[in-house]
């Protein structure tokens, strides 16, 4: 077990090392002169020019720079926001938990419907109700959930007047009221996970049951609820959990749209925003911390996946 | 035995095999109608667009659909129809362009890979690792965001961030052909070995890149949609259906046509690429289950 992590953390680290040269390198691609977007007003005066440049090592050698830029980040110092002169770092764990709540819910409402749909369609395989769940599967999938989201404002705002249709309320203020201002985007956002959950469960569900211990099972007289719940369900929940973790990670890029349509003000609305300010430090800082989060959803993926399947344990 | 003399008898190649299951996959086919329909209304856009996508008018402002405009008018008087037509242009392309250009970047640095081993299938491995951390969509916004908005530097963003899953398909894929018969074959006949990669690998894995590639032009129009919903794809006033939207959600009370059809535009073109993707996947592997 031991063995096995450190052999996946020789493969997280340098996979991290190219991560942080890409993100570096994005500032690369931007056109036109940082210092000249740093100075606004005070861009004709050359001392002022000069001086940004050396604040931001501009007029040094790019691995320097880059030197410079990692040395910071390994000690969490992201930089500086260049429209609110405030630490990036503080602007991103501000943001974090309001995309973390409705990226939970929306990842329950994606677990509660895909998962039973999943199990339902492979036990009922080639009925009607494994076509209906496939269907509402692929459909999920090929919405765009920021049109989903505009067409719910538009139904349980607009027209039934049940939900607000924008803001938010965190959760430690008024619980009730911050559920029912993130209910809608969370099931936006967790309507196209939902698909995915349910194609793998019923795929993974489809596997388990052709296995000689399902017919053991069955032989040996079992209800067939004891069968599919305990014996096939169970490990068919191996690669269901491994895929969860992961698709956790896509939830925070769906947010980026869900909370622009419903004007939530978590990670997603903070990269858009930065986007149009040109507040570059700001969109490397959110891409890194996605990055980041994604890898450590891997990695505990990979070990939730020894842990469910002991199997593998050996190895 | 009997059922290998039969299919000599009929001399059924595997390709006219694979057409037949394929054309037998009723949904599949229903994709694929719907991708040629909307293709072939992207490319005759001038002529059977009923307006011009960009006139405007004062005297039709936000229309409700009627006879005269089938899916209304927007905020500046122009037919919606018209320009979820016209916008059909920049998703398609935007589609198929981006996952062109990613599976040119793509397939040969992953039969690099690949059939090299050793140390450059490591760096190349860990390439596609980092670049796959990175959420899609927020690796194509902060593309994006970097190159400068633009439905170019939108595809552009949209190919580097499909490319690595190419990068690891044909990986893989070049090391199961690397332990066949016929590749030590071909290497042993003196094929140089961008020969071999080219004249006989790469044909052998043409069935799933083209799953893969159908798979990904749906992802990619909603990633076009995506960016340009958010102003950092096509630019106004040219129609693209992400943009459509974003204008549409201010006018949601007075005006919801303007954003009722953009979006079932996507959608539907979308769901067509997924079926015809799973049908080529049906089609294609004779091995692989129906998912």
């Amino acid at each position: 077990m031991i063995g096995w992590f450190l052999r996946r953390l020789g493969q997280v680290i340098p996979t991290l090392f190219l991560l942080s040269i890409m993100i570096f390198g994005l500032q690369q691609l931007m056109p036109g002169d940082p210092a000249l977007i740093m100075a606004g007003e005070e861009r004709g005066d050359p001392v002022v020019l000069a001086q940004i440049r050396a604040e931001l090592l501009l007029d040094q050698p790019i691995w320097t720079q880059y030197f410079a830029w990692i040395g910071r980040v390994l000690q969490g110092d992201f930089g500086f926001s260049w429209r609110i002169r405030l630490p990036v770092s503080q602007l991103i764990l501000e943001k974090l938990p309001v995309t973390l709540q409705l990226g939970t819910m929306a990842f329950i409402i994606a677990v509660v419907i895909g998962v039973p749909m999943g199990i339902v369609s492979a036990v009922r395989r080639d009925t009607a109700a494994d076509w209906a769940a496939n269907g509402v599967a692929l459909a999920g999938i090929s919405t765009p959930n920021f049109w989903m989201g505009i067409m719910f404002i538009l139904l349980f705002s607009v027209e039934l007047g049940w939900l607000p249709p924008s803001g938010y309320v965190p959760l430690s203020e008024d619980f009730w009221l911050s559920i029912s201002t993130t209910i809608m985007p969370a099931f936006v956002l967790g309507s196209g996970i939902a698909g995915v959950l349910m194609s793998h469960t019923r795929a993974a569900m489809l596997t388990a049951m052709a296995q000689d211990y399902v017919r053991t099972a069955r032989a040996k007289g079992l209800s067939e609820k004891v069968v599919v719940l305990k014996h096939a369900f169970r490990n068919a929940l191996i690669p269901v959990v491994t895929l969860g973790a992961i698709e956790f990670g896509r939830l925070l890029s769906g947010a980026v749209l869900t909370e622009q349509i419903f004007t939530i003000p978590g990670f997603g609305k903070l990269v858009v925003d930065a986007v149009f300010n040109r507040d570059y430090p700001v969109v490397q800082g959110v891409v890194l911390a996605t990055a980041l989060i994604f890898v450590g959803l891997s990695l505990v993926a990979d070990m939730l996946y020894m842990a469910v399947n002991p199997r593998l344990r050996e190895a | 035995m009997s059922a290998t003399t039969a299919i000599v008898a009929t001399g059924d190649s595997p390709s006219r095999r694979a057409l037949r299951r394929f054309l037998q996959h009723r949904l599949a086919v229903f994709g694929l109608v719907v991708v040629v329909l909307f293709i072939a209304a992207a490319i005759a856009a001038p002529w059977v667009a009923p307006y011009d996508p960009i006139a405007t008018s004062w005297t039709r402002i936000r229309k409700p659909p009627s006879a005269d405009f089938w899916f209304g008018t927007d905020e500046n008087g122009r037919d919606v129809l018209s320009r979820v037509i016209w916008g059909a242009r920049a998703s398609l392309m935007a589609g198929v362009v981006s996952v062109a250009v990613a599976m040119l970047i793509g397939v040969p640095i992953g039969l690099l890979a690949g059939l090299a081993g050793k140390f450059t299938d490591a760096v190349i491995s860990r390439v596609a690792d980092a670049m796959l951390s990175v959420p899609f969509l927020i690796l194509a916004i902060a593309l994006a965001a970097f190159l400068g908005p633009a439905l170019e530097n939108a595809m552009l963003a949209i190919a580097i961030s499909a490319a690595p899953i190419f990068v690891r398909l044909s990986r893989g894929m070049a090391l199961e052909a690397k332990s066949a018969d016929w590749f030590e074959a071909a290497r042993s006949l003196g094929n140089p070995p961008w020969r071999t990669a080219y004249v006989h690998v790469l044909p052998n894995i043409v069935p799933p890149l083209l799953v893969q590639g159908t798979l990904s032009i749906a992802e990619a129009i909603i990633a076009e949609a995506s960016l340009s919903f958010l102003g950092l794809g096509q630019q106004p006033p040219s129609p693209s259906w992400g943009s459509m939207l974003n204008s549409a959600q201010r006018f949601l009370t007075q005006a919801p046509w303007m954003s009722i059809y953009p979006g079932l535009a996507i959608f539907v073109v979308v769901l067509a690429f997924n079926l015809l993707g799973d049908g080529l996947r049906d089609a294609l592997d004779p091995r692989s289950q129906r998912r």
